[in-house]
């Protein structure tokens, strides 16, 4: 269950930026990719657990799942990856694929009513 | 999103205070000539056995030290101890994976500059760990011949964010009736082009080839240990 200290992590994230910006936070977008190793489910959970009695209280997350995509330097393209337990490149089968999207974990954007 | 509300983008990784700490510890370990090896896999799969037998081999020619995250208790720092080398518990209470921070803490009062290798054991769990950055040089999982060849299929975040796997009891692998071909492919499609080598700390199987390549990477392996 480590989505709680995931959780805690963004609300402690957003509230510094808050503090930043001034007013009230009402959504917090994230972005998660499919190979980041958190479960959506449990992190709203978490999330909806933590932020009680805080100045979040009532501030959205709004999750976007991020699919996988690779890079292979033998196509010399882009491939989206069909599954997390086939991460080599699915079109010539190459091993050395880097995935460059599906690994994210990260807080892109705030609502703030001003 | 109403009329008065507007969007900011900030772009921020969650867990970048982590990352800053790893980050950090990277630096004082590539400072200190410290190559640090961390070792994640399920409770069970033979984790503190084999650290016990690397750091027993290890011993004679280089100084070497293990930080062990366990939830509640010391057993496996007493174990590890046994080899004779510096050894500290993390217990880490409730929290299922080790943190760059708690691997700050633990190393409070250490000189690093008097160590070649250190290894630090995560708490047993395959899910947990693969996002949080230890500032290591070499991520090890590991997991046993009794747990499944699809294993790797079922945690692939963990194992795509390991540098090397390591098939474990492999002197249990008949009686087990252990597919290596199986396993292997399992590992390739989560972890493509990652090195494996099949261990027994129990017989001694696979030990020295394993043992060869640490060494190796240690001396050359240092450029390519970026971050995740």
């Amino acid at each position: 269950m480590h989505e709680l200290s995931i959780a805690l992590s963004i609300l402690e994230l957003v509230e510094e930026q808050a503090e930043l910006q001034g007013g009230r936070v009402a959504a917090v977008h994230l972005k998660l990719g499919r190979l980041s190793g958190v479960v959506k489910e449990a992190l709203v959970s978490a999330y909806e657990m933590v932020r009680e009695g805080t100045p979040l209280a009532q501030t959205e997350l709004v999750i976007e799942e991020v699919p996988l995509v690779a890079h292979c330097p033998v196509c010399v393209a882009d491939h989206p990856l069909p599954s997390v337990q086939q991460l080599g490149c699915p079109v010539c089968g190459d091993l050395t694929a880097q995935i460059i999207s599906g690994r994210e974990l990260e807080v892109y954007a705030l609502e703030i009513e001003s | 999103m109403s009329a008065n509300t507007r969007l900011v983008q900030i772009r921020q990784h969650v867990l970048k205070r982590n990352d800053v700490a790893a980050r950090a510890l990277r630096a004082r370990f590539h400072e200190a000539g410290t190559y640090v090896v961390s070792l994640v896999s399920s409770p069970g799969a033979g984790k503190t056995a084999f650290l016990e037998k690397v750091l027993g081999s290890l011993r004679d020619r280089y100084r070497v030290a293990a930080l062990v995250g366990d939830l509640a208790t010391d057993n496996d720092a007493q174990r590890l101890a046994r080899a004779q080398v510096a050894v500290k518990q993390i217990v880490t209470g409730t929290v299922c994976h080790l943190e760059a921070e708690m691997i700050a803490s633990a190393l409070e009062g250490w000189h690093l500059e008097e160590l070649d290798f250190l290894f630090i054991e995560n708490v047993g769990n395959l899910v947990c760990p693969a996002t949080f950055d230890l500032g290591e040089d070499l991520r090890l999982v590991l997991f046993s011949v009794t747990e499944g060849e699809d294993k790797p299929l079922k945690y692939p975040t963990i194992f795509n964010t390991a540098d090397v796997a390591l098939i474990t009891k492999m002197d249990m692998a008949v009686a087990a009736e252990f597919n290596a071909p199986a396993a292997h492919r399992s590992i390739q499609s989560v972890r493509p082009g990652m090195e494996v080598f099949e261990v027994s700390a129990k017989s001694g199987q696979g030990m020295e080839e394993w043992l060869n390549f640490l060494q190796s990477r240690r001396s050359t392996g240092r450029s390519d240990s970026a971050s995740p």
